[in-house]
């Protein structure tokens, strides 16, 4: 998690001397997300409150947890845009599995670590068939992960035949309740929702800079064909970021049905846009090779306050739209900034 | 050194009458590297004047500069004694200046009638007049006896075929100076000769022509002046009536520079590097790059594969270490054979490639010094599930002292880096996983004469001590510096061998260079 500001602290010793423009541009996303903070606290009262942060890191984790998946294959220099549609049919399949499954003439209701088990197996499997597309049919991501993003939300929307799965808090008679667990209990006051999103965030950050897995991602992303003559496996490397991804989408999947005890399967249409959205104005290149978990965590907070920001003070749900977007497009500007000045110096 | 009897070095004012294009005290620098010295050269006005020079001697550099691709850092460009400032290729252009690039610069997808006329389409009363477009292609083709259909696409043709249609664009443009940069590389004799005489009917017309190649005796049927370049400084200028291959040699190669001598005082050990009737197919077209190939490398041994551009020295060490995969033939390591392991274990077994181009197959430039050091050796310093940070800096300091990288530190990034040190960094980062046999394509390219004498002095240290060295090379000078045997490659087969106490001659005529007295 440290890798950014020792990365920052090198940089600036290596000038010669304390640039205070270095020091903001490499800690945008964060001194971003204080201004935020500072910014809605002044114009709501009810905003800086302990409560009202759970709340807003409750939103965020849903979209953070894909964010976290789409910067490894962002990493890998690929991209992933299935994870809103895997988010759908994830709580799609989790909720089929609440409502029992028709095996001959008995019904079974498995039990709620059964269901989550076998919907992380969805995602995991979507992913798997997108980094094969990619690593060895060589299918550019942008299309094969497009081709998923249609074919989940089919499926999602096949299983349900258009309708949501409500209720799905099970039955203490059949053994399966505790699904809501996920979304609605607190640990020391915090949801679980946001203790997942961290608990994940510090296992990839751990992955990214101490594995010989995340150093290979690092390699392969910034230049594949270097990192194979170097003895990386490459392929290997590319179908687990998908697999880790479409893994992250279905427990982002799990975190929101369970939040919202229904199932629908146009749920998270449109969230790979956001998930992409957090990792860039982290600081990730879409180039692949540069980008770190912590910047992308505080990516995906500095969408989720600011658009929580708006609904508090009040602003139409259409100007959120285009707040949203002026913070891309100035995030990406940014990073072209930072790579630019390296690859000149 | 003899002396020419005739110097050519031109004149600090261009003689009008006879220079046409000039270059003065021209200096190009790309980064810490200076390609060239502060230049001066002449383009004589209806002559042939020839280039020669070694690979990354600055002789591609220089003509960027004639033709407006690039800008030189100091100096001036004389045309017709007005000094220019040429901007870009279509200002070069403008002033009728055209230059016929070393690589191809087609557009694969698109007819041949439409990469001639890339750029300055004639416009009709409606949109382009192909019609008219595709007479003057007809015509072109026709000077040039070349049976090629303005209307196939260039992908579908054949690489010399190409290369016709590079030469077709230029003349289209009714060039008064044409500066050619290896046109001859991927021509059959016979299309070689078509071009000679295209050559000699333009000199009639009046055009200047700048011709670079590394066909010497090719070159110098063709051409009336010969100027040499040599690490960035030209070293002699004469009309080719003074001149003979020898003298050629002489000032491309130089004899002053000490790339090291073999190691010796030591018996080389069992064969380490087997390769028996390897054949490797070309990726460009069906037939073989590698053509039933034989080599052994002894342990301690130092072995030199020389080869012109396209003899297949890549294409060997590339399925040697396992990037392309062969039709036939099999490669051993220490009696194992080894043809059936992937890259990563051929590295585990000590079977390790630096690969020629180093920005596009050996560095990763988003990462820094240290961590392209420790790539390839992740596994010795990963423990249980997380790699040791302390191992690995460990790792690190040791390979920057071993293969004496100038550099910040571990932490500072690859691309700060000068292009010798980056070479030491791909070579440090595969010696680091204790190979037994190194593989090295081009080792020394791009890189300044210290640092090449330093790559060579760090292969001949580990080369006393057990490791098996194959290092390809396209330039003569290299192989009579550290190999005890020097093989010469020509279109995929070994077309000679030689010890260390062989001559540069020799090795030439063996490429197919040849040096005919």
């Amino acid at each position: 998690m440290s890798a950014t500001s020792t990365n920052g602290a090198v940089a600036a010793k290596k000038s010669g001397s304390f640039s205070l423009i270095k020091v903001l541009l490499e800690g945008r996303a964060f001194f971003a997300l204080i201004a935020i903070i500072l910014a809605f606290s002044s114009m709501s009262p009810n905003y800086a409150s302990v409560g009202n942060f759970l709340i807003m890191a409750n939103h965020v984790a849903i979209f953070g947890l894909l964010a976290i998946g789409m910067l490894l294959v962002i990493l890998n220099g690929g991209i992933d845009l299935s994870v809103g549609s895997v988010l759908g049919l994830s709580g799609v399949f989790a909720g089929w599995l609440m409502q029992g499954v028709e095996v001959g003439n008995v019904i079974i209701y498995p039990p709620v670590w059964a269901v989550v088990v076998l919907t992380l197996c969805v995602g995991a499997t979507v992913g798997v068939v997108n980094g094969i597309l990619v690593a060895v049919f060589k299918v550019p991501a942008f299309v094969a992960t497009l081709g998923s993003l249609y074919v989940a939300r089919g499926i999602g929307l096949l299983m349900t035949n258009g309708l949501t799965y409500n209720n799905l808090s099970g039955d203490p008679s059949l053994g399966n309740t505790g699904f809501d667990w996920l979304g609605f209990n607190r640990l020391a006051s915090v949801p679980i929702g946001v203790i997942i999103f961290a608990v994940i965030a510090v296992a990839t950050a751990m992955l990214l800079t101490r594995s010989a897995f995340g150093r290979w991602l690092y390699a392969s992303g910034g230049n594949e064909r270097a990192a194979q003559l170097s003895g990386v496996p490459v392929k290997r490397v590319q179908v687990i970021v998908y697999m880790l991804s479409g893994v992250c989408a279905s427990v982002a999947g799990l975190v929101l049905s369970s939040q919202l005890t229904s199932a629908g399967p146009t749920a998270g249409t449109t969230y790979e846009l956001t998930a992409i959205a957090a990792v860039v104005i982290g600081g990730a290149a879409l180039t692949g090779g540069r980008g770190t978990v912590l910047g992308t965590v505080l990516g995906a907070f500095v969408i989720g306050f600011l658009s929580d920001g708006l609904v508090i003070i009040g602003v139409s749900a259409y100007w959120q739209t285009v707040f949203t977007g002026a913070v891309i497009v100035l995030a990406v500007l940014l990073n072209s900034i930072q790579y630019g000045g390296t690859r000149r110096s | 050194m003899r002396l020419p009897i005739h110097e050519e070095t031109p004149t600090e004012t261009p003689d009008i009458a006879e220079v046409v294009l000039a270059a003065r005290h021209v200096t190009k620098s790309f980064g810490a590297v200076r390609a060239l010295k502060g230049v001066n050269f002449d383009v004589h006005r209806g002559h042939v004047t020839t280039l020669f020079g070694e690979n990354g001697a600055g002789k591609s550099t220089l003509m960027k500069i004639l033709s407006g691709v690039q800008k030189p850092t100091t100096g001036e460009i004389i045309l017709d004694g007005q000094p220019v400032e040429l901007g870009s290729t279509t200002e070069a252009q403008e002033l009728g200046i055209c230059i016929i690039h070393q690589e191809l610069s087609l557009a694969p997808n698109l007819t041949v009638r439409d990469n001639i006329f890339m750029g300055r389409e004639i416009r009709g009363r409606f949109g382009v007049d192909y019609a008219e477009e595709e007479r003057q292609v007809r015509k072109l083709m026709e000077e040039l006896e070349e049976d090629i259909d303005p209307l196939a696409k260039v992908e579908d043709l054949r690489l010399g075929q190409q290369q016709i249609v590079e030469i077709a664009r230029a003349l289209s443009v009714d060039a008064r100076i044409l500066i050619m940069d290896e046109p001859t590389s991927a021509l059959s004799a016979a299309e070689v000769e078509v071009l000679f005489k295209v050559i000699h009917d333009l000199k009639a017309k009046g055009v200047s022509i700048v011709y670079i190649s590394h066909h010497l005796e090719e070159a110098l049927t063709i051409t009336d002046h010969a100027v040499v370049l040599r690490d960035g400084t030209m070293t002699a200028y004469a009309p080719r009536a003074e001149i003979d291959l020898e003298w050629i040699v002489r000032n491309m190669v130089g004899e002053n520079f000490d790339l090291g001598s073999p190691p010796e005082g030591y018996d080389f050990g069992a064969p380490a590097l087997t390769v028996k009737g390897l054949s490797v197919p070309s990726h460009t077209d069906g037939e073989l790059a590698v053509d039933a190939m034989d080599l052994d490398v002894k342990a301690g041994e130092i072995v030199c594969i020389y080869g012109l551009m396209g003899a297949g020295r890549t294409e060997l060490l590339e399925c040697a270490a396992g990037r392309i995969k062969p039709v036939a033939g099999s490669v051993e390591l220490h009696g194992q054979d080894v043809s059936k392991l992937s890259i990563s274990d051929r590295i585990q077994s000590g079977l390790v490639l630096v690969p020629e181009d180093r920005q596009r197959d050996g560095l990763v430039q988003t990462m820094t010094v240290g961590r392209n050091l420790s790539l390839a050796s992740i596994q010795n310093f990963t423990r249980g599930l997380f790699t040791s940070r302390k191992e690995e800096a460990v790792i690190v300091e040791d390979s920057i002292r071993d293969v004496t990288v100038k550099t910040d530190g571990p932490e500072a990034m690859i691309g700060s880096l000068s292009g010798g040190n980056q070479q030491k960094v791909v070579i440090g980062k595969m010696l680091v996983t204790d190979p037994s046999v190194i593989m090295l394509d081009e080792p020394s390219r791009g890189i300044d004469i210290g640092a090449k004498a330093e790559v060579f002095r760090i292969l001949a240290e580990r080369a006393r001590e057990g490791l098996a060295v194959v290092y390809t090379t396209s330039e003569v000078s290299e192989c009579l510096s550290i190999a005890h045997r020097i093989i010469v490659m020509r279109r995929g087969k070994i077309s000679a061998e030689f010890s260390h106490d062989t001559t540069k001659e020799a090795i030439m005529a063996a490429s197919g260079e040849s040096l005919v007295h």
